[in-house]
């Protein structure tokens, strides 16, 4: 069976500034990131959608200590879209030695930044990330 | 279905070790063989969880290279099975699966893990490679983040300031610590005080040093057996009533990670097979990876109200000779977490107290426990209840 939205086709979409999803023609749900059946009810008919990008942080954690490849500190954030879905992404233009503990609620915009290939990943990797609005 | 039965158990200490994932996972299996009065040739399957012994020693598909080391049959199926630091878990379940459907009579389950063979920076990596490789890994979220992000939710949730959570995350560390310093195989046998958790260093906000369970090497095993069989292995053996395993996407598709589902679904169906209810669990062995692991996990195996498991460490209800002991062993947080072995060490503990065999640190009167495991980002949970 064809996939209807890749893992390439979203962070394609990312990078032409559009964030892609999938609406469900059964229950209507959105699904994002994309996968085979729709998140809630499992249905296949699933089409393409554009969301508006814009969502709330639900919470967060500051990393301190990094994996391998990766630089601390940095902010972590799962963030309620508008749609609905929830999406893990990267919090930026903020101190994070500053106070964040009033993160929570606050309206993010949905935008990317390219990773340069890990060890142990398949080439190179696009991280979504999170604009204060 | 059969009713199945743990025969033997046994266990290295955990911590630090120059031994091999082989040797440290043939001594674990060998007492468990030697204690259920059996020969390694009579053991007709291996079930061995191992999580990234590729990194800690560049060694894939160790289960064999154990059935050798222990001199099992070359017609005794080994098999590595791999669910994160839930692996252990799952290997029990299907060995007692197993057992339970009449395949097989006697069936060796367990785990290891050598994980301070690897530095700090790789095992980060390597812990969160557990984690979503197409959507989530590239943001540099870690295991310690992810449980960071279930405390903010928790707080942010039911309402509660985060100075409380996290003097009540403390106290779930102190309390760890307290019951670890009475098991002679655990990692670290040292009481600490609110003001050591409070004061060590930041890992994911807000998640400090003390709030999370450290990397250890170590291996745990169980013989599992038919009831039919059972008392020519043991006279005091400990029966498996009920077994669930749950599984979850990933963590921006499970949305409230308070409430992890996975857990919810196996602790109901180990409830159900065994026809018990949380009011019947007598001591608990759950996977309190960070402190507020071990809260979430007391709540969704249905043992407090939602947004309540804090509340009952304040009051000592989870200590031993409280109301219902959690970790008398000094949970992950204390007797360490080889992730690979850490469910088989549950099992382990669990046997030991329902045949009264855990000193300074019996729970009294223990006739029923119960375990649980979590693997990857709160993906793969398999419960478990023991009775005698």
């Amino acid at each position: 069976m064809d996939y209807p939205l890749t893992h390439r086709q979203f962070y394609e979409g990312l990078k032409a500034g559009e964030l892609l999803g999938l609406k469900c023609q059964s229950c209507g749900t959105y699904t994002v990131p994309p996968k085979i059946t729709c998140a809630e009810c499992g249905h296949t008919e699933l089409e393409i959608a554009r969301l508006n990008g814009m969502g709330k942080i639900r919470t967060f954690t500051v990393i301190r200590v990094a994996p391998e490849g990766f630089n601390a500190p940095y902010i972590v954030a799962l963030a309620e879209l508008d749609e609905g879905p929830w999406l893990m992404g990267n919090v930026e233009g903020l101190d994070v030695d500053d106070n964040v503990d009033g993160l929570i609620g606050r309206k993010v915009r949905v935008d990317h930044k390219v990773i340069p290939p890990l060890n142990y990943s398949a080439g190179e990797g696009v991280a979504v990330t999170f604009q204060l609005v | 279905m059969r009713k199945v039965a743990i025969a033997g158990v046994g266990m290295t200490k955990f911590g630090r070790s120059d031994k091999s994932g082989v040797e440290l996972f043939a001594g674990a299996a060998m007492e468990a063989i030697t204690s259920s009065n059996i020969k390694t040739r009579e053991v007709q399957a291996l079930f061995l969880g191992n999580v990234l012994g590729d990194f800690e020693e560049g060694q894939l598909n160790i289960a064999p290279l154990c059935a050798n080391e222990l001199g099992l049959p070359v017609d005794v199926p080994a098999t590595r099975v791999e669910g994160a630091c839930a692996s252990a878990g799952v290997a029990i379940r299907e060995a007692f699966i197993w057992v339970a459907s009449g395949y097989y009579d006697i069936v060796l389950a367990g785990g290891v893990e050598r994980a301070t063979a690897m530095d700090t920076p790789l095992a980060t990596r390597t812990f969160a490679m557990s984690s979503e490789s197409r959507y989530e890994v590239f943001t540099g979220v870690t295991f310690p983040g992810v449980f960071g992000m279930v405390a903010r939710l928790y707080a942010d949730k039911y309402g509660l300031s985060l100075q409380t959570l996290k003097e009540q995350m403390a106290m779930v560390a102190v309390k760890n610590h307290k019951h670890g310093a009475k098991n002679p195989l655990a990692q670290f046998q040292k009481e600490i005080s609110l003001e050591t958790v409070l004061k060590s260093p930041m890992v994911a906000d807000p998640l400090q040093l003390f709030d999370c369970c450290p990397f250890t090497d170590g291996a745990a095993a169980i013989v599992v057996a038919s009831a039919d069989i059972i008392g020519k292995l043991t006279d005091k053996p400990v029966y498996i009533l009920g077994v669930g395993q749950g599984s979850n996407g990933s963590l921006g598709r499970q949305k409230d990670i308070t409430r992890i589902k996975a857990r919810e679904a196996a602790a109901g169906q180990a409830y159900k097979m065994a026809g018990l209810r949380p009011s019947d669990i007598d001591l608990v062995e759950l996977h309190d990876c960070f402190t507020i692991a071990e809260i979430v996990a007391s709540e969704g195996m249905g043992f407090f109200e939602f947004g309540t498991g804090g509340k009952a460490v304040e009051k000592g209800e989870t200590a031993i000779g409280g109301r219902l002991p959690i970790n008398p062993s000094g949970g992950l947080k204390a007797k360490g977490h080889p992730i690979g072995a850490t469910g088989a060490a549950q099992a382990y503990e669990i046997v030991k107290q329902l045949r009264g065999e855990c000193g300074e640190r019996q729970v009294d009167g223990a006739r029923i426990g119960m375990s649980d495991t979590l693997g990857g980002d709160l993906a793969t949970v398999v419960d478990i209840i023991y009775g005698v």
